[in-house]
């Protein structure tokens, strides 16, 4: 029998960018060659307020381990208050997710602007040490959509 | 189904040294619906657009996936290549592979996996892309220009001379901003006065120049081409179409301890003044701090000396409505207030100063007349210190980041200017580095060092102690020498950092318009696009982008008017096709959805309906307005039943994108 090599576990983690900020403050840490971990995939969205609760059960049910939702600062939305809106509906969610056992820390809203290509890439950095942390979300996985390996 | 072509993009080695683009090329051809893929060197080149347009036409493809740099760099060059071969440009997706895998990661092997899954993404995104076709509307002939300083009247003049009507909002009773306030301008030492008034001038005669002095934006509604702002015009107790400017009233007035806003508070003016002798508009403003007749109502003085009869007691604010095709933004800087910077002593002396008053103190038309006196006893300085980076460069929260840029010269300046008409004067300069890029700024600097024996010491001031006779004692370190000076100081002149307006970030939350984390503008592109504002429409112009000296600021003015320029030349601009739609069978006019519409694009409709049993029925459904609609989204996750969904971002896309990345 083979001796199972111990790999490091590794997450996925599913990033929404709003166009007008956050996506371009991804892009400017990646202008300055700012390092975050490969994990972190990125979905462009116009705005925080296009993400539907919908996409974030969809991505655990996919074996998501992390979502992450980024937006413009609040009062700096470029469609003026779509990230009130997004606050105010992850803040719902994320207490439901929280009662039927998605840890906390597995979701979290946070605001980057298109300069701050570094608080991205330390956002990024942060979030996967502590999704690691947690470990595979086996809460919401459904296991039949699991890739066959 | 679609058939999709894939196209991996070298960028030379940005991508190509972290990222195993054959690989990705080859793994994404097993891709459902990819029936062809590629790498290429230069995606973005002539030869490379070839590369994606013969193999449209070769295999047919009907959706086109391009794995290369941030769409927000190539997106719009790749539509247009996909468009010149008559396919619909948004069937096309890109996969950020440069900005959001190469230039992140380090690793060959991660980095290419995490390559094929953002091109799965966007493969999994164009099979469910639809062909969009963008509308068109029209173009509001006319500017607005926010900030009436230089940045604001250089950029309404250009625009003026190609021929549009613009408006400048000032929110100070007279245009001119901080430049009409300098004294003679670097590195040529010619009067600022002497070349800003005429412009000033020729700003109020342009008849296609609008000044709103006086006046604020307080509302922004529209969007690129369509912008309609709400301007107030703030009570000035003046009747400006009746007020000569003849300034009467302003000798008459009995109040006449008002300290002076215009000369830094250094001398009074009277509580109906004009602003300085060449203020545009000139016209008189009743302050309503220290009016006699508007606090007590026992005065009245300037209403009867006035033979026009502009005095208006009774005015209020008006609230006016204009449309714009573009607005430029020109709020420009201030300088930082020095109440923290308790060492200097700025708040317990009056012979220290900052830059600006120092720049009063020594105009011909500041309150001296131009004599250089210390503020405290009017007598002659004869030792002055200048101390650099006053909350520039600073670490702390106390003052700002970065370089304000301008310190450097404008000290220079100052130390030259000083040592020229009192030679008797010794002048210290205390700095950090001294930074003179610039055409002819070293030069200058060199000169105030060389020719005018001006005295540069490397260090920084620890402290300001005013003493008993009047005198400053000013201890400082020389770090080339490593000792601890002691001067004896009879004026200290502080280059206090500078700072946006403190009306930008209203503004800018008023405009959607993005800020960095010390207010100022940022622009679309610092490199390729830095007049324009991430906001179609919006323009920036001057300080209220960066730390900027005259010069800049004219070029970065012209530019900005540049650009409105060739927004306002086109009679009609493409609307963004990426906007919200109603699937009215889904709808059941429930109105969430225009509760949350930030640009009220949503009305209702009764519309007809054909039943299952043959019969007819009138519903209330959801009617986006696609020219008024903007595409945020917010709409779609408030629609409960799913009827409301997005164009180029809908439902299904992202929730194919979603699945691709954790598959």
């Amino acid at each position: 029998m083979q001796v199972n090599e111990k790999k490091e576990f590794e997450p996925v983690i599913v990033a929404f960018c709003c166009n007008w900020c956050s996506y371009a403050g991804a892009d400017l840490s990646g202008t300055n060659r700012l390092n975050y971990p490969t994990n972190v995939k990125i979905i462009r969205v116009p705005c925080s307020c296009r993400v539907n609760p919908m996409f974030i059960l969809r991505a655990f049910q996919r074996g998501a381990d992390g979502v992450i939702i980024c937006g413009c600062h609040p009062g700096d939305c470029h469609y003026t208050s779509g990230n009130y809106f997004a606050r105010r509906r992850m803040t719902l969610l994320f207490s439901m997710l929280d009662f039927i056992g998605i840890e906390r820390d597995r979701t979290r809203v946070e605001w980057v602007s298109a300069a701050e290509g570094a608080k991205f890439a330390a956002t990024m950095n942060e979030f996967t040490e502590a999704v690691k942390k947690l470990g595979p979300n086996r809460r919401l996985e459904d296991l039949r959509c699991r890739k066959q390996s | 189904m679609q058939r999709i072509g894939v196209f991996v993009c070298h960028c030379g080695t940005n991508i190509a040294a972290t990222v195993d683009v054959k690989a990705v090329a080859e793994t994404l051809k097993n891709e459902s619906g990819v029936v062809f893929s590629t790498d290429y060197q230069y995606m973005c080149s002539e030869s490379g657009q070839n590369i994606i347009k013969d193999a449209i036409k070769e295999h047919k493809l009907t959706g086109v996936v391009v794995c290369s740099c941030s769409p927000r760099m190539h997106e719009a060059t790749f539509r247009k290549a996909v468009a010149s071969v008559g396919l619909n440009p948004y069937m096309l997706e890109v996969a950020n592979l440069r900005e959001q895998c190469s230039w992140i990661h380090k690793d060959i092997a991660t980095a290419t996996e995490k390559a094929v899954i953002l091109g799965r993404a966007a493969i999994a995104k164009v099979h469910l892309n639809a062909p969009l076709t963008a509308g068109e509307s029209p173009v509001v002939k006319r500017a607005l220009v926010i900030g009436g300083g230089i940045a604001g009247i250089q950029t309404a003049l250009d625009i003026a001379d190609a021929g549009f009507d613009v408006d400048i909002i000032e929110k100070e009773p007279t245009i001119g901003g901080k430049m009409a306030q300098i004294d003679k301008t670097f590195p040529t030492l010619d009067c600022a006065a002497c070349i800003l008034t005429p412009k000033m001038v020729e700003a109020a005669q342009n008849e296609k120049i609008h000044i709103h002095s006086f006046s604020e934006v307080a509302d922004v509604k529209g969007f690129v081409g369509n912008f309609t702002v709400t301007i107030k015009k703030k009570a000035r107790f003046v009747d400006e179409t009746k007020c000569t400017g003849c300034g009467l009233c302003t000798e008459k007035c009995p109040m006449k301890k008002v300290p002076n806003e215009f000369n830094m508070n250094l001398d009074n003016r009277t509580a109906v003044y004009i602003p300085f002798a060449q203020a545009v508009p000139k016209v008189a403003r009743i302050d309503p701090n220290y009016c006699l007749m508007l606090k007590n109502g026992k005065c009245g003085v300037c209403s009867k000396v006035c033979s026009v009869g502009a005095i208006d007691y009774k005015q209020q604010d008006k609230f006016i409505e204009e449309r714009y095709g573009a607005i430029v933004v020109a709020t420009g800087f201030n300088p930082i207030k020095l109440d923290k910077y308790d060492e200097f002593a700025y708040s317990l002396s009056p012979d220290v100063v900052t830059s600006l008053e120092l720049e009063r103190l020594m105009n011909a038309a500041g309150p001296n007349g131009g004599t250089l006196l210390r503020p405290s006893d009017k007598t002659h300085p004869h030792t002055i210190v200048f101390v650099q980076c006053v909350g520039s460069r600073c670490d702390d929260s106390k003052g700002k980041p970065y370089c304000s840029k301008i310190c450097c010269m404008y000290t220079a300046k100052h130390a030259m200017l000083i040592r020229e008409k009192y030679p008797d004067t010794e002048v210290y300069v205390f700095y950090i580095d001294v930074r003179t890029p610039g055409k002819n700024f070293d030069e200058f600097y060199r000169r105030a060092v060389e020719e005018y024996g001006v005295h540069y010491v490397k260090g920084m001031v620890g402290k300001v102690t005013p003493r008993t006779d009047g005198k400053l004692a000013v201890q400082a370190s020389d770090l080339l020498s490593n000792e601890q000076l002691h001067i004896d100081a009879d004026m200290v002149v502080l280059a206090a950092a500078i700072e946006p307006d403190k009306t930008a970030r209203p503004l800018a939350t008023m405009l959607t318009t993005q800020m960095d984390t010390n207010d100022f503008f940022t622009e679309a592109h610092p490199k390729l696009r830095p007049v324009e504002s991430a906001t179609a429409g919006i323009f920036l112009s001057g300080a209220c982008q960066g730390p900027k000296d005259i010069p800049e600021t004219v070029a970065q003015a012209s530019a900005a008017a540049a650009k409105a320029i060739g927004l306002l030349c086109k009679n009609s601009i493409t609307c963004n096709p990426c906007v919200a739609h109603s699937d009215e069978l889904m709808c059941n006019g429930c109105s969430s959805c225009e509760k949350v519409c930030p640009y009220g694009a949503i009305t209702y409709i009764d519309k007809e309906f054909r039943m299952p049993d043959r019969t007819t029925a009138i519903r209330r459904v959801a009617s986006v307005n696609p020219a008024v609609c903007q595409g945020c989204g917010a709409c779609t996750v408030a629609c409960p039943s799913g009827a409301m969904d997005l164009n180029g971002f809908s439902n299904s896309q992202i929730m194919a994108e979603v699945d691709a990345i954790c598959k």
